[in-house]
This record gives structure tokens, sequence and C-alpha cells, in this order.
């Protein structure tokens, strides 16, 4: 999701020049750095796989009728019962790993993406308020906000889970909730700065209500951090999903999760049958690299103090 | 200094009440657990009666009140299931967790200080990237995944340490420890490396970055034109210099290591108190779940609060620009 709020967030000022707008510039220095490139086309694979899985996956892991017990625990590239290949063995009930896997990774990138999301909107709502308002407002948000982040976010996620129950859309309240804090406190930085600039008391004196000049003219200015902190944060986002779920206390086994696939397959670990367990969080662990790879990157290139 | 102080020690009481009104209604709105409790065989009339001897037909303010009211004399109700004092019950399982948290701590400074310093004094060797490498894994992993992967390595394919357990534990001065005996160390390195991991990629980070700044001082350019050695330079004169930053970080990490340790005692079968806050929530086990939160409280704003008064005491612009904000 970081790409399709990259362009518009990016390209924002219209500067008429062909050769060398500011979005080309930017997307030159991204792909100056090999590596960043690499996540950015994994994870876009990725993407398009997990969108894809009705289409490609051998088999439908949630149609009942498609599924044989006596499949149960085949090893890697082993023939099912109805005639394909399961390239990554098949689970504890008889389930193919790699449909499992696609259509798990469907239910973490959407949590992850949601949370992203709203996480990034509630934080910044509220960041911006705490800037443009200032006085107490401020001060009792900011303390909110430290007090949030001093305290570790898989002990506030448990405790979260532990009232809110189960369910994707308890799971991602309970990301949001952990998350916003990060955003709110980027966002009031960057706001505090460009407050004082001449263009909001243009605006000011213009007599546009508070509401247009925070969101309109300070909000875009303000931007370029938050893309930043959406990729790590989205990336954190699913691995704490996929934590949660692996502990038991996150998604149902009714949206078999990466983390739901790993923890089913923990059980048969111990007995050697390794890939129940491996390959989703093979899975898991390529995703959330490939974001944290473009996440490193974007920081380097949107910093303007390192630009030379 | 002593208003200061006050202060600090008033802020950090009002963080632990506010906590302890958060997660006791937080915990309250949802789920009945009452029926995780009873047995399916239970009447009506006998479902009101546990309830009644649990307190929890009354009104949730009353039931705070009377929660409110055991708290200040130390006693955070009873767990629903083992019937037990829910903070005895925590502070049973509290050394477990602390001895996995320490051994952590140890190894991140064992492993980690050595490898940032490498890095730091040699920023453009092979060998310096691929320590950078894995300090970025390091940070990307999922916690669980990489303890999966431990026991997958280390406990099934090589056999060469136990997955499971805490091993014969020793008893001195009253705490149990497993650090006493070769099989009791067998058994916390797996959990303990699995814990340490983020924290030796952090000290891999900081360790470069003290080591680079370090390496153009001008003590250390005295001390080479001195004619002392290379090792005698780094171990001594850049060591001692980095140390401070990295032991104040690891220091107020400690808490979020005891935090993560749910992850890894779950995991690992480690009986502390992580595990028991895991059981707790599945089983809606609230006293349990309150318990816990208070203890973890307790402990992070003692730590901050110590921070705090320490800087203080040693670098007093820290209390003034307080006292003008």
């Amino acid at each position: 999701m970081s790409e399709a709020t990259l362009p518009t967030a990016v390209a924002t000022p219209p500067v008429e020049a062909k050769e060398e707008t500011p979005f080309r510039r930017f997307a030159r220095s991204f792909f100056e750095d090999r590596l960043a490139a690499f996540g950015l086309g994994l994870f876009v694979v990725i993407v398009l796989l997990a969108l894809a899985a009705p289409l490609i996956a051998p088999q439908n892991p949630y149609d009942l009728a498609s599924v044989d017990v006596m499949d149960s625990r085949l090893p890697p590239g082993d023939v099912a019962g109805e005639g394909f290949t399961m390239w990554l063995g098949s689970d504890g009930v008889g389930r193919d790993l790699l449909s499992g896997i696609l259509y798990g990774l469907r239910i973490s990138l959407m949590v992850g993406a949601f949370s992203g999301i709203l996480a990034a909107s509630v934080g910044m709502a509220i960041g911006l308020i705490a800037a443009y308002a200032g006085g107490r407002t401020e001060n009792i948000i900011m303390r909110i906000v430290d007090l949030q982040l001093s305290l570790p976010s898989v002990l506030v996620a448990l405790i979260l889970v532990a009232a809110l129950g189960k369910g994707v859309d308890k799971i991602i309240i309970a990301l949001v909730m952990v998350q916003w804090a990060y955003y709110a406190r980027t966002v009031r930085g960057s706001a505090l700065v460009e407050r004082r600039k001449e263009y909001v008391e243009a605006a000011q004196s213009l007599g546009l209500s508070h509401a247009r000049t925070v969101f309109r003219h300070i909000l875009p200015n303000c931007l370029a951090p938050v893309i930043v902190i959406v990729t790590v944060q989205t990336a954190h986002a699913i691995s704490l999903e996929a934590t949660l779920s692996f502990l038991g206390v996150g998604l149902p086994q009714t949206e078999p999760s990466l983390g739901v696939l790993i923890a089913n397959g923990f059980q048969y670990m111990l007995s050697g049958k390794y890939w129940i367990s491996v390959f989703p969080g093979i899975a898991l662990l390529l995703t959330i690299v490939s974001i944290n790879l473009v996440g490193d990157r974007l920081r380097d290139v949107l910093n303007p103090r390192l630009e030379k | 200094m002593l208003a200061f102080v006050l202060r600090r020690l008033a802020q950090a009481l009002f963080v632990i009440a506010a906590m302890l009104v958060i997660v006791f209604f937080g915990v309250n709105v949802v789920g009945d657990p009452i029926y995780m409790l009873i047995s399916p065989e239970m009447d009506q009339q006998q479902i009101a009666e546990t309830a009644r001897a649990l307190g929890l037909d009354r009104p949730i303010w009353e039931q705070f009140l009377i929660f409110l009211k055991n708290a200040v004399q130390g006693d955070l109700g009873r767990s629903f299931v083992h019937g037990e004092s829910a903070i005895k019950l925590i502070l049973h399982r509290m050394p477990a967790t602390l001895e996995l948290a320490f051994v952590a701590l140890f190894m991140a400074i064992l492993i980690g200080l050595p490898l940032g310093l490498y890095a730091g004094l040699k920023p453009e060797s092979r060998i310096s990237r691929l320590i950078m490498a894995i300090s970025i894994l390091g940070f990307s992993l999922p916690t669980f995944w990489v303890g999966l992967m431990l026991i997958l390595t280390f406990a099934v394919s090589l056999g060469w340490l136990p997955a499971t357990g805490r091993g014969p534990t020793v008893s001195i001065l009253g705490i149990d420890t497993s650090l006493l005996s070769l099989k009791g160390w067998q058994h916390v390195a797996l959990p303990a490396l699995n814990l340490a991991l983020l924290k030796i990629s952090l000290v891999i980070r900081l360790a470069r970055a003290g080591a680079r700044e370090a390496a153009l001082m001008d003590y250390v350019k005295f001390a080479r034109a001195k004619g002392l050695s290379q090792s005698r330079i780094i171990g001594v004169h850049i060591l001692k210099n980095i140390m401070i930053p990295i032991v104040t970080v690891l220091g107020l990490e400690f808490g979020s290591l005891v935090a993560f340790s749910v992850v890894t005692e779950t995991i690992f079968a480690w009986p502390g108190m992580g595990r028991l806050l895991l059981e707790a929530i599945t089983r809606l086990d609230r006293p349990v779940i309150v318990a816990y939160v208070m203890v973890v409280v307790v402990l992070f704003v003692t730590i901050n609060l110590l921070v705090d008064l320490i800087y203080s005491a040693l670098d007093p612009r820290v209390r003034l620009t307080e006292a003008t904000s």
C-alpha cells in the first residue's frame, strides 16, 4: 500500500519541468539502491500473489469438500489424493500448504494495510491537533503519547486483545491503538516547524478555517516522514499480528493468517515435520523484510538532511 | 533537587494509578468470566452462587472499589482459576522470568559489544557489512519465528540443547535458580538467546556508532601517539567511553525484556510469569491479568524513575530545564 500513497504524496508540488519532475528524481534516487529495488519488486510480487490467490492456488483451503484428511502431514513434493503436487507439503488436517500460505498472505497483508492506514490517519489527526492547538491540549496529548511509547508494544497489544477478544476487526483496533502514537509524535514534530512558516500565516490572514489550514496546508508538508513510518509500522503490524496469532490470542482458526498457520505447525515441529511451520514463516519473513528494505531506502531518500 | 524528586515520584504514582483504572475497567468490560469457570452440568442457581462467591454479581463500580481497597493493602484479588492470591502467583513465577531476562541482557552485551566495536572500527570491511546486515535482520525478524528456528536447528536437527522447560533448579537464599548446574545452563541457553536477539542488534548499533565517533577523538589520537597498543586503546579507552550510553539504554530496555518474555516463555515452555499471563488471557482470569500488568508497570516506572534520578544527579541541566518548562 505504500506505493499507492507514494506518487501522490511526493508529486504534489506541480513543477512543469518535463525532464526532471520531482517524482522522477525521487524514483531515480530510490532505484539507485539495488537492494531497495529488489525489496520493492519482492513486495509487489507478494501482493500480486496474495491478490491472485483464488486463481493460482491449487486448492481452496476454506472449501472443506476439497480437503482430504488422508493427505495430512505430507512432506513437500508429495502428490495429494486429488492428483496435484503439494510443493510445500500439507498441514495437520490435509490442506495444501502452498494454498494455505497464499490465502494466509491475504489476511496478513489486509490486517497490516488496514491497521497501517487507520493508525496513520488517527495518529496524524491527533498530532496535528496537538501542534496546532498548543497549550494544555498539546501537553495532555503528548503525555499520553510518551506514556504509550514507553511501554513495549507486545505487552500493550496483549492487554488490548485480552480486553477486546479475537477477530480481524479487534486485532486491527488493537494494532491501531498500539501504533497511532508513533505517527502523532512525528507529525507533531514536523507540524510545529511548519506552522511558523509564512504560508500558514498567509492562509490564516486569508480567513481560512482552522480545519482547512491544518488539513489542506500544513498536513501535505508533513507527509514525507509519515511515509517512512507507514512502511516500517506496517511491517511491524504484520509481525505483531503474527505474534499474537501464534500465541493463540490473535486471529481465530477461521481466519488463518500466516501466524495461525505457523502456530498450527508448531506442535508437529518437535517430531521433525518442519515444513508446516517453516514455509509460512518464510513467507512472513519475506513480506516483512521486503517492506523494511523499502522503508529503509525511503528514509534515506526522503530525508532532506542527507541530500547532497 | 528534593522538589524534582518529589515531582517525579508524584508523576510515577499518577501513572501507576492511571494504569490501574484503565486496566481494571478495560479487562472487565469484555466477556463474562463466569462462563469460563462453571462446568456444563451446573444449573442456574449454582452459577449464581459461584458468581456471588467471586464477587461477580455486584455492579462494576462496586467491584472496583473493593478491588481498590484491597489493592492498597497489596492484595490484587484471587485468581479465578487457581484460587490463590494473584499477586502471589506472579511473584512465585517472577524469579524464572528475571533469570531469563538477566541472562539475555548479559548475552546482548557479550555478543553485541565485540561485533559492534569491530563494525565501528573497520566500517568498510566485509565482515562489518555482514554484522550490520545481521543486526538489521535482528530488528525485523519476529521473535517467535527466531525461537522456532532455534528449536528446529539446535534441538530437533542437531539435538544439542533441550527445547523446553527450565531444568533442575537449586535454591539459594530462598530463590530458585537454574544457573548453578550445566544442565540448567543448557536449558536457559536457547530461550535467553531468543530473547536477547533484539537487544544484540541494538547493542551492535550503539557500539558501532559509539566506536566510530570515539575513534576520531583527541584522547584516542593521544593514546596512539603515546605508543599504546591497539588492544589497550580499544579495550580501555574507547570501551570505557562507549559503555555509558549502552548501559543506560540496556537498563531502560530491561523492562521490555521482561515484557517480551511472554513470547519466548510460551515457545520454550519456560515456567515464568509471561506464560502465566498468556494462560490468564486465554481463560479470562481477570485478577491475574490485572496483577501482571501492575507488576510490570511498577517495574517500568521504577526503572524510569531511577534512570531519571541518576541522570539529574549527574547532569544538573536535566532538572533545571524541567523546572523552567
